[in-house]
Formats: structure tokens, sequence, C-alpha cells
């Protein structure tokens, strides 16, 4: 009862929080963002989808034009942390007003900001606002060092308390009784599932127990998000060079810590082919294992998400770029039977690319344990290794 | 231009191969039924793999 309780509150919290962000609906009057009006040419459609693929510096949820001419915005200022020559600047995105094309300046304790494209310069001297050689360098600013929560932290902070929230709470439940109840339920067989067919077959009976904290860890992280994505939040954390390099890079630094005598050996001196193709190869085997597998990982993840990303918010814009070829009715009602299919297979793909992630960190981290040794594989013994993992561990 | 031409070509030879994968496991998995398992692991890790390539493809071609 005491968690059920726990959990109401909780939830109710979290409730609080969006519609809370209705409440600060904020109107600019800036020209620039007034002459539009709709977003009914490709351009524009163009221009928003880039910008949604982007990282942001506040969480905007949807925004209008009033029939006074006003743009409202719907969401809710994320705070900037700018670390800049002359120390730490921090003040809200609000004061920005939604400009993203440096025409507002924010002033803070002597130094001048301005955002464009979502990166933040500061102006120099006396400079009012940023200007672009022919290379597209600022010549009267620089960029600062920017720690800022913007959008996908937010989203990378909210799924990592839910995460530490709901599997905590699925641990706690095991000391009272056997089987989980609530969402737990939900969890188990997933939890079973990245242990028992992703971790357990690919690293190995031995060794798999160290490392499927990290496999678990990584799959929910990046199913979450990828479902995140999918909500009209507009996330869009995994689609982020910068997020998936990190999770790759983690990868990366397991696989090569936790790699064993035989791994390095036939790494960088190849037993059992001719002396003069050994250094060749370990070349091939270097660049393979600290450039083409985490990049591999990296940009599958990356360029997966952001595609979907594009893919749906495309066939969306059609209901405004095919408005007068097919009729209102017919362009929304196309953009509606094909955004709604393409989005349940995107509800596949933030699976299948949470898996394969997964799948791929433990094949790596199973050929960095693994402890056969091919000089000795026909020993008297029959020497113990499966079919599957000795083929799989041949092509990567 | 050319750009969209190589990236064009790589997605054909992608599809090409994900054909190939996918109807040579289907024939795997009809001969075997009881290594389906195996053969869908393997089946989805090469697909993976060469689907990074097609992506690679797309973003060079954009």
């Amino acid at each position: 009862m005491k968690v059920a309780t726990q959990t109401f509150k909780f939830y109710s919290l979290v409730l609080m929080l969006f519609v809370s962000a209705f409440a600060m609906a904020e109107n600019t009057t800036d020209p620039v963002q007034n002459s539009g009006g709709q977003v009914d040419t490709k351009d524009k459609v163009d221009a928003y989808i880039l910008h949604h693929i982007q990282d942001s510096h506040d969480f905007s949820l949807f925004s209008y034009t009033s029939d006074e001419g006003e743009r409202k915005h719907f969401g809710f200022p994320l705070p900037i942390i700018l670390w800049t020559s002359n120390g730490l600047r921090t003040f809200m995105s609000s004061e920005f007003h939604h400009n993203d094309d440096g025409h507002v300046v924010v002033e803070k304790n002597g130094l001048k900001f301005a955002k464009i494209h979502s990166k933040i310069y500061e102006l120099d001297g006396a400079a009012a606002s940023v200007a672009f050689d022919e290379t597209h360098h600022a010549t009267n600013a620089h960029k600062v060092l920017d720690l800022s929560i913007t959008k996908s932290v937010v989203g990378v902070l909210i799924i990592g308390l839910l995460m530490l929230f709901w599997f905590t709470g699925l641990a706690r439940q095991y000391k009272k009784r056997q089987v989980p109840t609530g969402f737990g339920r939900v969890l188990e067989p997933l939890v079973l599932y990245v242990r028992d067919e992703i971790s357990r077959p690919n690293i190995g009976e031995k060794h798999y127990r160290k490392f499927t904290g990290y496999l678990l860890t990584v799959f929910f992280f990046i199913w979450f998000l990828n479902l995140a994505g999918l909500t009209p939040l507009g996330f869009n954390v995994t689609g982020q060079v910068a997020v998936t390099a990190c999770l790759a890079i983690f990868t990366l630094i397991i696989y090569t810590v936790s790699g064993n005598k035989d791994y390095w050996m036939h790494m960088l001196w190849m037993p059992g082919v001719p002396v003069l193709i050994r250094p060749v190869l370990a070349i091939i085997e270097l660049a393979g294992a600290f450039i083409i597998k985490p990049f591999s990982l990296l940009v599958r993840l990356f360029a997966n998400i952001s595609a979907g990303h594009i893919v749906v918010m495309s066939l969306i814009a059609i209901m405004f770029t095919l408005k007068e070829s097919l009729g209102v009715v017919g362009a929304t009602g196309l953009s509606l039977v094909l955004s709604f299919f393409i989005t349940l297979i995107e509800v596949l793909v933030a699976f299948l690319q949470a898996y394969i992630f997964t799948m791929l960190s433990a094949l790596f981290i199973g050929m960095a344990v693994a402890e056969h040794d091919h000089d000795h594989a026909h020993d008297e013994q029959g020497h113990e290794v499966s079919d599957a993992e000795d083929v799989r561990g041949d092509f990567i | 231009m050319y750009n969209l031409i190589g990236a064009g070509l790589i997605v054909i030879g992608a599809g090409i191969g994900l054909g190939q994968i996918g109807g040579k496991a289907m024939e795997g998995i009809a001969r075997q039924p009881e290594a389906t398992g195996k053969i869908q692991t393997a089946m989805i890790i090469i697909a993976a793999l060469l689907e990074g390539l097609a992506f690679g493809a797309l973003f060079l071609g954009k």
C-alpha cells in the first residue's frame, strides 16, 4: 500500500510538471517571427524539421500565430549555463524570447550573448550583432563553453530518474515476494530477455554476470529515450551524435579494459598466419577495435533515429505541402494514414535499435573476454565453444 | 550532384544485400526450423551492419 501511495505521488508530480508547462504560454512580438504566418512552404518545413532534429535551449511544445499576428509559444524555458572568458554566466533561455537568429542580445554582467541556430556566441566589445565572413566564421564574436540544461539533457534526466525509480522499485519487490507487481511485471520479462538472450549467449557463461548491469542499463536507456522521441514532447536525444558517441565510448572503454591476453594477442600478433602478414593484420584489427566498431555503433543509432524523425515529420508535413494539389481533406487524410503507420514502424525501430546496440556491445565484450585459443581449439577435451558464438565472432 | 548519385548507388547495393540476407535467412529457416533463433540473431546483426553503411551513405549524400 505504501508503494502504491508513493507511485501515485510520483506520477502526480510528473503530471503537474507537464501541466504547468501550458501555463507558460509566451507571446513574442519580434517582427522577424511575425512576417511568416503559417508553415506552408517546402523551405519552412525543411527549416522546421532541421530545427527539431537539433538540440534546443528551450523546451518548446508548440507554437502558433494568433489572429492578431502574434507568435504564441507554449513550453517552458530552461537554464542556460555558460563558461565564458570571464567566468560563469547563468540565465534562463526565455531571455532570448525564442529568437534563434541572433537578433536578441542578452547582456549579463558586461558580457553580451546572441543565439544563432542553437549555438550561443559571446559578442566581442561593442558589437551589436554577430557578423559572419564567407567561410561562416563569426568575425566579431566567439563560441563559449555551453553547459546548458538543454532539451536533450532534460530528456536524459527525466528518463534517468524514471529508470532509477522503476528499477530500484522492481529490485526492492523481490525482497518481499517472488513475483513483482505493477509496472515491474512489464520490466521483468525484458530484464530476463536481455540477460538470457543477449548477455549470456554472447559473453559466455563465465563472465556474463559482470557485464549484464551495463547491458541492461544501456538497453533500457536507449529504448526509453527512443520511445520518448515518439511522444509529442519531441525529444530527439538518441538522434544527437554527442549522446550516441558517449554510449559508444562507454562500450569501447569496457571492452578495451576487460580484454584478456588472448584478445590482445589476436589483435596485435595474430597466431597461425605468416609472420609478414601479422603487422598488416594488427593495423586492421586496431583500426577495427578503436575506430570502426565504436563508429558503427554511434552512427547506426544516431542515423536510424534521426532518419526516423525526419520521415515522420516529413509525412506530417504532407498536409501542408500537398494542400494545393490534393485539397485540405485529401492531404490531411494522406498524411494522417502515412504518419500513423510509419510511427508504428518507428515503435518497432525504437526497440530494434536498443536491441542491436546492446547486442553488438555484448558481442564486442564477448570477443574481448572469450577464452578460446585457436592454437588449442582441437585439444583432447574437445574444447567447448558453441558454433554460433564462433561464427559470429569471425565476421565482425 | 555526384554525391547524390553515389549515395543512391550505395543504397541500391544495401537494398540488394538486405534482400539477400532476408531471403537466405528465410530459406535457412524453412530448411531447419529448429535453428530459427540462431539464424534470426545472425541475420539481424548482418542487417544492422549493412544498415549502418546505408545510413552513412545517406548522410554523405545529404
